[in-house]
């Protein structure tokens, strides 16, 4: 065993064992945190076949990056090359060292194989060891280089801002960085010793040498253990600062996603599954760039990475966490997938400001007796936009659907917008009179207008009857002929309200009516792309001037190709939008009411 | 005295020297409240005030005057749902405007 022990591996094996237990021990708590309904998911599914399908993505996501590919080919080599080559060097050198040594050997000996490995008799493949890794090495050093420059000048890797780091991700990123040029240097020295590099190490070792001729041949390779102990406690230093920096996500992301798998989420206050995934987050930054606060207002500090940072690191400041339209576009954007609204959304919990029995006043509202009717629910917001409900009365006749609209004079807010400002009880006790009332109709169906009431309708409450945005509901009635329309020669460019398309994923339905009533132009930011009009009632931190300037982006976007009519599906974007524009704006439900076919 | 039909109010008192602080923290928060006009837009289009008699903006002239009682339980029949702050001719943040106030009266305990 002593042959394998040299004391430069001490820091290493400390870091190591430093790293490990301290993340047993806070993983294990945090699983502790869970709550009732995530516990129970965990232990249903633990020993399910949704660990295959986890394996899979964890090799594709924490490996590949695939995510991170999609978004930019620079910055997915740049992670794929740290994480993969650093993982194949761990992996490739634990093969060349079980087959380099007959027996066991200490854990450390794969790490340090250069140098424990020099005096080993010669083995089956060694030249083809020593060249791959080597170029295991150089696919690790390359991607270094590209983090080097990307925190010198982002654009390189295709980022138009970084994320701006405390100091101690900064210390602990620069341990990470010199890892891998003093292993480097350290095998050159042992190589150019004991001629067992490859391609890189060997000549390196000879041109450092030659560098140096004053320092005679003995002098040199004295201090051949010093880089091994630089290397070593570049290790060890990294692995003990790991668990306290961001980069935790790298052994906290497979966790994640497993536990995604078996179906586990974010609940309405945070739990020990919260602090899964702020420790998955890898700051990567990712998620500032298209963040619309930061593209139109150079707001830089309240993006969800540093949301999610000031969280972990227990600080997090009011301002942060209000200020966010909640347009979701960092999520769709987020490579690991954080549910980072949800969780913004858990910090503005009001406490003793969410009172319960504010609404008594909707009490003594009486339910319709609607059977066989469709329900129809237009908003709040529909109420400053009349002609979208209008159009939805001419549908409905044309359709022959009887109908009752709910909120046709007083209206009931759904809840949603108390939600998102963190007044829980507030929007329960809203939305418990909304369900009673929808309830005791009777009603077959739910159709709303407001997509953050279809939101509301879809996730937050429990109906027996089935949720329709009326452009789905319209999607429905075309294809099953129950009404038809004429299709008129207009360019018509349409924008995704936030609440319908990532809120909810309705991205067909306005689409597929479109189509049938006019000529649909294409978008370069739209879908999952599209831009926020900016007056998301998710922001009470930003002002109409601020707002206004989100907007015009928006528009800027839908303008590009000259529409004849602005098409959208929100009262709210609506109103938005048609203050800032000369053409028209319409919503879906009013082209289609306007060409219906007698 | 002869009757005019119209007579000269007596000189009254009004106190207007009240506790400014509550309103400075407010206008620090939603700034744009300063350019309120009180024309009551937010009113007539508040939906919470169809049901009650529920004033958005009697409880926000009553808070920039200085009267602050009992405006914490009124300002809870609100749903933030957001009319008022599209309807307002100034541009005036009213939910922010809500939520910022009810934190303030809680905090002075007002
Ligand atoms: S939230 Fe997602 S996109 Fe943003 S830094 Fe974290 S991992 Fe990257
Ligand atoms: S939800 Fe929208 S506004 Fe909020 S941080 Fe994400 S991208 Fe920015
Ligand atoms: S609508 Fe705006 S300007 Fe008018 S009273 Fe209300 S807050 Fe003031
Ligand atoms: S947000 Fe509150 S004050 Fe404004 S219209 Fe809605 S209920 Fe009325």
């Amino acid at each position: 065993m002593t042959q394998y022990f040299n004391p430069f591996v001490i820091p290493f094996t400390v870091g190591v064992l430093l790293l490990f237990g301290i993340c047993v021990f806070k993983w294990v708590r945090w699983v502790r945190q869970f709550d009732r309904l995530q516990r129970t998911l965990l232990r249903k599914n633990i020993l399910s076949w949704k660990f295959i399908p986890a394996i899979w993505e964890v090799v594709f996501e924490v490996l590949f990056h695939r995510k991170v590919f999609k978004r930019s080919f620079v910055l997915g080599y740049m992670h794929t090359s740290i994480a993969l080559g650093w993982f194949l060097l761990i992996v490739v050198g634990a093969i060349e060292a079980s087959t380099a040594i007959a027996g066991s050997h200490p854990l450390w000996v794969p790490i340090f194989f250069k140098y424990f490995g020099k005096e080993l008799p010669h083995f089956q493949g060694e030249l083809f060891f020593n060249f791959l890794m080597d170029l295991l090495l150089c696919f690790v050093l390359s991607g270094l280089l590209l983090a080097m420059s990307k925190r010198i000048y982002s654009q390189v890797v295709g980022m138009k801002k970084a994320t701006k780091h405390v100091l101690f991700d900064k210390f602990t990123m620069i341990s990470l960085w010199l890892i891998f040029p003093l292993r480097l240097i350290a095998e050159s020295v042992t190589a150019n010793r004991y001629h067992n590099g490859g391609f890189l190490t060997q000549s390196l070792g000879e041109l450092i040498r030659n560098i140096f001729p004053i320092v005679s041949q003995n002098a040199f390779w004295y201090f051949e253990t010093t880089w091994w102990l630089f290397y070593s406690l570049a290790l060890g230093i990294f692995f003990t600062a790991m668990p306290f920096s961001r980069y935790m996500h790298i052994l906290t992301e497979p966790f994640l996603i497993y536990f995604r798998r078996l179906g586990i989420k974010e609940d309405n206050k945070p739990t020990g599954f919260t602090k899964f995934e702020l420790s998955a987050c890898s700051r990567c930054g990712i998620c500032i760039d298209n963040c619309p606060l930061f593209k139109e207002l150079n707001i830089t500090d309240v993006q969800s990475v540093y949301l999610l940072r000031e969280i972990r690191y227990k600080r997090l400041k009011e301002e942060i966490a209000n200020n966010c339209l909640m347009c979701d576009r960092c999520v769709v954007d987020c490579p690991v997938g954080l549910e980072l609204t949800k969780i913004r959304r858990q910090t503005r919990y009001k406490k003793e400001l969410d009172t319960a029995g504010n609404y008594k006043y909707v009490d003594d509202i009486q339910p319709f007796n609607a059977i066989g009717r469709v329900a129809y629910y237009s908003g709040c917001m529909s109420h400053l936009t009349p002609g979208i409900a209008q159009a939805m009365y001419h549908i409905f006749e044309a359709a022959g659907q009887k109908y009752w609209h709910i909120d046709a004079e007083k209206t009931i807010c759904c809840g949603r917008p108390l939600l998102q400002q963190g007044f829980e009880q507030q929007a329960t006790d809203l939305r418990r009179k909304n369900t009673a009332l929808i309830r005791e109709s009777n009603a077959t169906m739910l159709v709303t207008s407001c997509p953050i009431c279809y939101q509301s309708f879809k996730k937050e409450y429990k109906l027996n009857i089935p949720v329709m945005h009326h452009t789905e509901y319209i999607d429905k009635c075309l294809k099953e002929k129950k009404i038809s329309i004429e299709k008129q020669d207009l360019k018509v460019a349409y924008h995704d309200p936030c609440e319908l398309g990532r809120g909810c994923g309705v991205y067909k339905a306005p689409r597929n009516v479109l189509k049938k009533a006019v000529k649909l132009v294409s978008l370069k930011n739209e879908k999952d792309k599209s831009l926020c009009c900016g007056f998301n009632l998710g922001n009470t931190a930003i002002e109409k001037e601020d707002q206004k300037k989100i907007r015009d982006a928006a528009l800027q976007n839908l303008l590009r190709k000259k529409p004849d009519i602005i098409a959208t599906a929100c009262p709210m974007c609506k109103k938005a939008l048609m203050h800032g524009v000369d053409n028209q704006v319409k919503d879906v439900a009013e082209i289609v009411s306007e060409n219906l076919q007698k | 005295m002869i009757d005019f039909g119209y007579q000269i109010n007596k000189g009254r008192t009004i106190n207007l020297d009240v506790d400014r602080a509550p309103l400075k923290e407010l206008e620090k928060v939603v700034p744009s409240f300063q350019s309120c006009i009180r024309c009551g837009s937010c009113t007539a289009t508040c939906s919470a005030a169809q049901f009650t008699d529920f004033n958005i903006r009697k409880i926000h002239t009553k808070f920039s005057a200085g009267l602050h009682d009992e405006l914490a339980e009124m300002l809870k029949p609100c749903m933030l749902c957001g009319k008022c702050t599209l309807v307002c001719p100034r541009g005036v943040n009213l939910r922010a405007l809500v939520v910022n106030l009810r934190k303030i009266l809680k905090e002075k305990e007002l």
